[in-house]
């Protein structure tokens, strides 16, 4: 049986937890102090995900650059994929906040939003 | 004497946005934002990550959203705003003098003026670094704004002083642009940031943290070269033997922020020497009637959240200022700083003022406390209210309510006392 711990992000408390697992299934998370801090446990140890907040190239704005971030939560795994994609990606101004610039990046199902209007 | 405004707000981050809207909802009729640069929204325009709004919205919003939703709304509202305007004065009297290159040196007078400039960040000469002098060195927050609203990279590979939340956020954001961050040193044997940001923007990124650890020396004669890192101890004095030389071409600061109150000073508002800002009542309301103070100028916060709630309320005592509506202090009773507590805000309040609404106390505790704790507030003879928590850390504020159950115990009071204990001391 594998052992991991993790540092519990769900609320500003950050308790230590221990995930224990069998292959790729979680048999148990020790160490929370909430069922929040359960599920982030098990959803660390097997499929860690993360918001990600970045920004693509603008022309014709008030700045040369627009921040994006993801509709939700994408797989750690994936960062370097969707930031390869992002570097490529060049837009026209204006952009209205919440604007999808790109649907359904790296088949993730996540789309990537405008976070101002530029 | 004929006023131009109402309110005058000084500053368009979150806390001067989110008083201009309470201020103009309490009823101002003619409420401005003055703002220095070219667009309204503060430090938030550059604080391009996710983890804001948690309480407000309940969102998890990137920095310029939250900011834009406080724009729409004032935009909406009615609000106006004086944009690429810096105020060079104000007065006791209310009268702001501002300079612009379209308007040149003007003047107008409020009835009200809300403070809502923020902080700076301390930079080299503040925390005296030894060494050479070379380019390279760079407050986390302007590298910050250089890397996501202006499109530079400060440098390749960097060394990160000091666990605020900026360095660390720096450190994932150089990473994800391709930088190579070192290490990241903090002189303290606690991170001053929050958890969170450890876990995602150093962990997550392999980048190293080392506690107690400061920069002895900064080596390079045009740009930086390399740093020589060096262990504390708990006097934070070097220890001989353990500098090692990190080579590097970028020193990036994150040791803390400033409330920013050139102009306070200079209008001789009454300031903590403790937090830096203006000395308030439970309004927000500085010692000069009629001026206010929301957010970072006040004292620096943790969340951005709490800000625009501060900022509410400084709106809210700002137009019934100018409506003349606001109830005058009868009583005036000061606030302290008791045991593990560093500061409180505010400083002073009028018991009067708990007879129809709680008031919040503020304060950071001076030393983590990891263990269940309370949170008590007294007067020199008995405990008032105390609440528990499972710890206390000073990179979180902590708030404690006053609510009008109270109002005969803090009328008695000729002084209040804010502690914060660990329960097995108690």
């Amino acid at each position: 049986m594998e052992e991991k711990n993790f540092i519990c992000t769900a609320c500003p408390m950050g308790c230590k937890l221990i995930v224990r697992l069998d292959g790729n299934e979680v048999v148990q998370v020790l160490g929370h102090r909430c069922r929040r801090g359960e599920n982030y446990g098990a959803q660390e140890a097997t499929t860690p995900k993360r918001m990600l907040a970045t920004t693509v190239r603008a022309r014709g704005g008030l700045h040369p650059l627009l921040p994006v971030y993801t509709s939700a939560e994408v797989p750690k795994a994936k960062m370097q994929e969707i930031l390869a994609i992002l570097r490529e990606v060049d837009i026209t101004c204006p952009v209205k906040m919440g604007d999808v610039i790109l649907k359904d990046i790296a088949d993730t199902g996540v789309d990537i939003l405008a976070s101002r209007d530029l | 004497m004929k006023h131009n405004y109402d309110v005058v707000v000084i500053g368009a981050g979150p806390a001067g946005l989110a008083s201009a809207i309470e201020a103009k909802k309490a009823g101002a009729e003619k409420v401005l934002v003055i703002e220095r640069d070219r667009e309204p929204g503060g430090i938030l325009l550059q604080c391009i990550h996710n983890g804001f709004g948690l309480h407000t919205f309940k969102e998890d919003l990137p920095g310029p959203a939250y900011a834009q939703r406080f724009i729409d709304e004032a935009r909406a509202l009615g609000i106006d705003f004086m944009l690429d305007t810096m105020v060079m004065e104000i007065t006791p009297e209310r009268r702001l003098w501002l300079s612009s290159a379209r308007k040149g040196y003007f003047s107008l007078d409020a009835k009200a003026i809300v403070l809502a400039m923020g902080c700076r960040e301390r930079t080299r000469p503040q925390i005296r670094i030894p060494g050479m002098r070379p380019a390279g060195v760079f407050t986390a927050g302007t590298a910050q704004r250089w890397v996501n609203v202006q499109g530079f990279m400060p440098g390749k590979r960097f060394v990160i002083l000091g666990s605020g939340d900026i360095g660390m956020i720096m450190a994932r954001r150089l990473t994800l642009e391709g930088a190579r961050v070192e290490s990241v040193l903090e002189v303290q044997s606690y991170l001053s940031g929050l958890m969170r940001n450890y876990v995602q923007c150093l962990e997550d990124w392999n980048v190293p943290l080392h506690l107690r650890h400061t920069v002895k020396r900064v080596i390079g004669k045009n740009r930086v070269e390399a740093v020589e890192a060096v262990a504390v101890d708990e006097k934070w004095q070097f220890v001989p033997g353990t500098e090692r030389i990190i080579p590097c071409d970028t020193l990036l600061l994150s040791v803390g922020l400033i409330p920013e109150n050139e102009l306070s000073k200079k209008a001789g508002i009454l300031l903590s020497a403790v937090t830096g800002g203006p000395v308030v009542d439970q309004n927000f309301q500085t010692n000069f009637p009629g001026i206010f103070a929301a957010g970072n100028v006040v004292h620096v916060y943790d969340l951005v959240d709490y800000v625009s709630e501060a900022g509410n309320q400084a709106g809210h005592g700002a137009a019934l200022f100018a409506n003349g509506t606001l109830a005058k202090p009868q009583k005036s009773i000061k606030v302290n700083a008791g045991k593990n507590v560093r500061y409180v805000v505010p400083q002073f309040l009028d018991p009067q003022a708990l007879k129809d609404e709680a008031i919040v106390l503020q304060c950071r505790v001076t030393q983590p406390i990891e263990e269940d704790v309370w949170f008590e507030v007294r007067s020199e003879s008995q405990s008032i209210v105390r609440r528990s928590d499972r710890y206390a850390r000073p990179g979180e504020m902590v708030s404690v309510k006053l609510t009008p159950s109270m109002f005969d115990d803090v009328l008695k009071a000729g002084e209040l006392f804010l502690d914060i204990y660990a329960k097995s001391e108690a």
